[in-house]
């Protein structure tokens, strides 16, 4: 099924405050297109996650948001990417196990729970790219 | 740069604390100085967070949170969270956050009879440190 | 059929893809439409635009009888043209049907899950047939928001009507369970069937801390407890004999 491409907006995420506004556009978009209450909490929320890793542990990245178009169905695209030192183990990074006291916690097997897809390449020394997309359901 | 502060109320012998801004790093750093401090000049013993209006609780609030709670248990507060929504229970569900030795209730008026009764009980049953 | 006429006269596009087309395409899914509400079958409307060759065909021998080579061209044409939209109508029928099938299905989502307040403090959700995870969705946002409408502390959920409990299911239960106390309100399973005990040991799941109870009566007994209330037999009847 061919799936197409609308907007697309690019948000740098360097500083705290950017991840703010990364997260407030991407809340923003999911409201305009008028996701569900759960749908958009969830995906702002792995937006959140997502986000907060490229900024933490890839020392700073970008976030690019892209309205897709599959079937009649619409969908949002999320993009992270950093040039950070990248994930070794991406089996251990996946799994839960970080519990609240903890700090240290990549929040990306939570992120793969929220969203519909998920795709995670990383090169230890070079970066990672996340890629996550949440449709519209109902 | 705006400084942001969230309000810390005194509600007779409880704190309340409504949190309606996206928290981020220097605003709970500065939540929990504040908290600290009000705890000891009020000696209050409970703590009562309202997150009604948050929208997006991620793992780093809800860390966040569960901080505040430890930090206020250590001033012999009990901390009780109200008014999560469905949609962020859902979430930090999905997440693998169960934000376990945090107080729960549904609204603000349950929260209180809740840390009310949980002083009474303090007071009666004073827990060992 | 004027449309028809009026479209076909102007092109002989092939691929039915241009803007002229599109009017003759939303009339033939009105038609379609029209015809099944009316009772008649995909075919029976197909049908009726195929035999608009007859008059079609009638007219280009009319028109063209003296140039044969062109007159073949133009009657494959014309054959060609009306099979498309003939089929077209039989594609909107279709659809038509799939709109149908998936309206009623959200119905009977919808249906399925409603949330009774038992008492002040306390609701209940009786669950009944399989658990999908759609379904299952449903249900716990349902809960959810009634919780926060009816001020509930507690939630029954009533699995008597469940037939089976697999690892999904059970997990999708203590994710509603997990969600519910995040909020603040406790949750107590009820209409453990004996065979669904076994199964949910079987299958090694942890309920943890859940409560859970045979019947819905006994849920109702604890849930009262849990807000301080009593069920007390009232003097009512010696009262009356006066």
């Amino acid at each position: 099924m061919a799936i197409t491409a609308l907007r697309s907006e690019t948000a740098i995420i360097q500083t705290p405050e950017q991840l703010v506004q990364a997260r407030r556009m991407v809340l923003e978009w999911t409201t305009r297109l008028a996701f569900s209450a759960v749908e958009r909490t969830k995906f702002v929320t792995a937006a959140s996650e997502l986000g907060r890793n490229a900024l933490v542990h890839g020392k700073g990245g970008s976030m690019v948001i892209t309205e897709l178009q599959r079937n009649g169905m619409s969908g949002i695209q999320l993009v992270f990417e950093d040039q950070g030192p990248g994930i070794a183990d991406i089996e251990t990074a996946m799994t839960d196990g970080f519990s609240t006291a903890k700090s240290m916690g990549f929040g990306l097997g939570g992120a793969r729970r929220l969203v519909n897809e998920f795709e995670l390449s990383s090169i230890p020394g070079k970066g990672t790219k996340v890629s996550v997309i949440q449709w519209k359901r109902r | 740069m705006i400084l942001e502060t969230i309000p810390i109320l005194k509600l007779g012998k409880l704190l309340l604390v409504t949190i309606q801004v996206d928290l981020h790093d220097e605003l709970v750093l500065t939540l929990q100085d504040d908290l600290t401090n009000k705890l000891a000049v009020t000696r209050s013993r409970g703590v009562l967070i309202d997150i009604s209006a948050l929208e997006i609780v991620d793992s780093f609030i809800g860390r966040s949170l569960a901080t505040i709670a430890s930090i206020a248990k250590i001033m012999d507060a009990t901390t009780v969270l109200v008014g999560m929504r469905p949609a962020v229970a859902i979430t930090l569900v999905e997440l693998g956050m169960s934000l376990k030795g945090i107080r729960t209730a549904l609204n603000v008026d349950k929260g209180m009879k809740l840390l009310h009764d949980a002083m009474l009980e303090q007071e009666a049953w004073p827990s060992p440190r | 059929m004027a449309l028809l006429t009026a479209a076909a006269g102007q092109s002989f596009d092939e691929e039915l893809a241009g803007e002229r087309w599109d009017d003759v395409r939303a009339g033939l899914v009105n038609l379609s439409k029209r015809r099944a509400v009316a009772g008649f079958s995909p075919s029976e409307t197909a049908t009726f635009i195929f035999s608009l060759k007859k008059p079609l065909f009638e007219a280009l021998n009319r028109a063209y009888a003296s140039d044969p080579a062109r007159l073949s061209e133009e009657i494959w044409l014309a054959s060609t043209v009306l099979d498309k939209l003939g089929l077209l109508t039989v594609d909107a029928f279709q659809q038509g049907r799939e709109q149908l099938i998936l309206r009623q299905q959200q119905e009977l989502l919808d249906l399925s899950t409603p949330v009774i307040k038992l008492w002040d403090a306390i609701v209940a959700v009786p669950l009944i047939g399989t658990l999908d995870s759609e379904r299952t969705q449903v249900v716990m946002e349902s809960l959810l928001e009634a919780i926060v409408d009816n001020e509930a502390t507690i939630a029954i959920i009533d699995i008597t009507g469940v037939p089976t409990v697999d690892t999904l299911v059970a997990q999708h239960l203590l994710k509603t369970v997990a969600a519910a106390r995040l909020m603040g309100a406790e949750c107590i399973i009820s209409g453990i069937r004996p065979q669904i005990a076994q199964t949910i040991v079987h299958l090694g799941v942890d309920l943890g801390e859940m409560i859970t109870k045979s019947t819905l009566a006994d849920a109702l007994r604890i849930a009262l407890a849990k807000c301080d209330l009593m069920v007390t037999k009232s003097d009512r009847r010696v009262a009356s004999r006066d």
